[in-house]
């Protein structure tokens, strides 16, 4: 089968693998219909997750067909499945309690011993996301292999096209839960710091949940146009002081909750960046907190901080004070994918969540290189990448973020300022 | 060229300079801990205060001496009832299926049983333990034979877990480091770090018992290693334990 396979830091590339086989009864093999590159993808692409191997087969957001089952597996073959990108069991401790992405049984156990040493427990298995999480190859291929089958994947009715719900493997989810762990309540203005994928179905979901005002930070004009068009305020921090303008936003409060989906690699924000940068890129593990220390520092007193935004090292400069001192609430993890994808594929059907409004672009899965490196270096207009291994080589189409924007019309984003000096003050 | 030439050492002095900086301000520091640092009288109280003996187990000392012995343990909880967990263990057939090292494990005679341990270039190491305690849900005990090439023993306990979670199940194992072969052997057993072994063994139990199956992440039967060897016989054996 063609696979996207890491080869290094900024090197990946389609190769050819065999076909996967069922290893363990509750096991199923998929044939993928869609895969899509993730904003954590990203994070592997340069080089700064440990633990990913040359040869490793990348992708953690994909759906497609049973095509073969195990003896132990409940799906049934040619069922249309969505598969969450945490492996689950669905036995121990933690997927009792509905912790999915805590799973103690499916890491393999040799796997688990970076992560215990790291981080004092180890990570469960995650598709196509470095050795420290299992090293399972992952979702970017025409075929997967997918243990505990009977757990994570979720029976798609045939009306619903792959697009509308290809999402709920990951950053619906994420950002679904991104918002859950806000905890949105009457009157609260939420701030999402980011408007990739996961940011803006953060924003879209805390909009859903009830936030009366939600507030989108990022430097991508196109980005902030997309949360702008969910109803959105937003904030440009390239131009805008954001401390300031929050305060100002929120008559002097500060906002109840902000989420941090941007995770390790933030840019701008800070002067303490260079230096973490730097540290990154001796690879000494380093994670750059600029995001998060400032939404830390935003957050009214007592409030809430949600976490979906990836960071795998260690950080220094970390407002430990603010943290404390104002009584804040913080709330992190990878999703806990099986927790919400049935209620969110109600609110699909229903159509109370708009989930293909980001994909800007949907293209072969053998110009899958070309993806990853837009998606990395043109972060304005490519705001999401969905691949497709049926497609030949060259097929490409515009997704929603390009036709229904000022990508399609040519417009401008910004308003130009005319009116006098206190229109805008 | 030139530029090169006129800035290049430029920035070596500067790197001088600042490496300078740093490193009389650590001496300065040291001299200020030297002199306003802990007092020697200080030290000798803090070493002459008498330790109340805590909680935790023996094993997780900072410095843990049991005579000629290295002990390592470990504990797992798994969500099953301790007689079911009890009688897979006890059947020493089902040991290699979550034990990396042990190749072949069988009962020869009611309380005497061969092991067949994984030794490095290829070779093998046998083990001939007798069972010294046995106390069915609760406790197995074993002490090798004086024949053995290896010096062990051991015990894995089985005790209900707090507020209903299952059963924690904790092994013990006590061995003599030998010379040789069979020292390699116990080398390979418990690697570099003795309760890694343990950790990663317990962590293959809890996953058969709770879930039927060891995780893995190879996605073809060649690469898939030996803990997903005959699955039929596995899960005949694990639901005629689920009966007990």
């Amino acid at each position: 089968m063609r696979a996207l396979t890491y080869h290094g830091k900024h090197d990946v590339r389609v190769d050819t693998h065999p076909d996967p086989q069922i290893v363990n009864p509750r096991d199923a093999i998929i044939e993928v219909t869609s895969t899509a590159i993730c904003g954590s993808d990203l994070h592997l692409f340069d080089g700064v997750i440990p633990g990913v191997l040359k040869g490793d087969i990348l992708g953690h957001e994909f759906m497609g067909r049973v095509v073969e089952v195990g003896p132990s597996s409940t799906l049934k073959v040619g069922q249309r499945v969505t598969i969450p990108f945490t492996i689950s069991c669905g036995a121990c401790f933690h997927c009792r309690n509905a912790e999915f992405s805590h799973c103690d049984n499916s890491n393999p156990a040799e796997k688990q011993d970076a992560s215990e040493t790291l981080y004092g427990h180890s990570m469960s298995g995650l598709f196509g996301y470095s050795h420290m999480t299992g090293g399972y190859p992952g979702g970017q291929a025409e075929y997967v292999r997918v243990p505990f089958s009977d757990v994570g994947p979720l029976v798609i009715p045939d009306h619903l096209e792959d697009e509308k719900v290809l999402f709920l493997t990951d950053i619906l989810s994420t950002g679904w839960m991104a918002a859950d762990q806000a905890t949105v309540e009457q009157g609260d203005t939420i701030v999402v710091w980011g408007a990739g994928p996961v940011g803006l179905f953060a924003a879209q979901s805390a909009r859903v949940m009830g936030a009366e005002q939600v507030i989108v930070i990022d430097h991508y004009p196109h980005r902030l146009e997309l949360a702008r068009k969910l109803g959105c305020k937003v904030i440009d921090f390239g131009q805008t002081n954001v401390l300031e303008a929050l305060m100002e936003m929120t008559g002097g409060q500060g906002p109840d909750a902000v989420i941090d989906a941007v995770g390790m690699e933030s840019h701008g924000f800070a002067n303490f960046n260079p230096i973490d940068t730097l540290k990154q890129k001796v690879g000494i593990g380093a994670d750059r907190i600029g995001a998060l220390r400032q939404a830390i520092l935003a957050v009214r007193k007592g409030g809430r901080v949600s976490v979906p935004g990836v960071y795998g090292g260690m950080s220094d400069k970390f407002p430990t004070g603010a943290l404390m001192e104002k009584g804040l609430t913080l709330r992190t993890g990878q999703t806990h994918v099986q927790r919400y994808q049935k209620e969110l594929l109600q609110r699909i059907e229903n159509g109370e969540i708009d989930t293909t409004f980001l994909i800007s672009d949907i293209m072969s899965l053998e110009d899958a290189t070309t993806g990853y490196k837009n998606f990395a270096y043109n972060q304005n207009e490519w705001t999401k990448v969905v691949l497709k291994p049926q497609w030949e080589k060259g097929r490409r189409q515009d997704g929603r973020a390009r036709t229904e924007t000022s990508l399609a019309t040519g417009a401008e984003v910004r308003t130009e300022q005319t009116k006098g000096a206190l229109a805008h003050a | 060229m030139d530029q090169d030439h006129r800035t290049a050492p430029m920035t070596e002095r500067k790197v001088v300079a600042a490496a300078m900086t740093l490193g009389l301000g650590a001496l300065a520091g040291l001299a200020a801990y030297s002199y306003l640092g802990p007092s020697q009288s200080q030290s000798e109280r803090h070493a002459k205060t008498p330790r109340l003996t805590d909680d935790a187990p023996g094993r997780t000392a900072k410095q843990a001496r049991f005579g000629d012995y290295a002990v390592t343990g470990r504990s797992v909880t798994i969500n099953a009832p301790a007689e079911r967990i009890y009688s897979f263990w006890r059947d020493f057939a089902n040991l290699p299926r979550f034990m990396e090292n042990i190749q072949d494990a069988r009962e020869i005679e009611p309380g005497l049983s061969t092991w067949t341990i994984r030794a490095p270039l290829g070779q093998t190491v046998q083990v001939k333990s007798r069972i010294v305690n046995d106390r069915p849900g609760e406790q197995i005990a074993w002490r090798s034979t004086e024949d053995s090439q290896i010096q062990t023993e051991g015990k894995v306990l089985f005790r209900e877990a707090l507020g209903g979670r299952g059963t924690v199940v904790e092994a013990i194992i006590a061995y003599k480091p030998p010379m040789g072969l069979a020292g390699q052997a116990i080398a390979k057993l418990f690697q570099a770090e003795p309760s890694i072994q343990a950790r990663r063994d317990l962590k293959r139990l809890k996953m058969l018992i709770e879930t039927g199956e060891v995780a893995t992440n190879a996605n073809r039967r060649d690469k898939a290693d030996k803990f997903q060897q005959n699955q039929q016989a596995v899960q005949a054996d694990l639901a005629q334990t689920a009966t007990v």
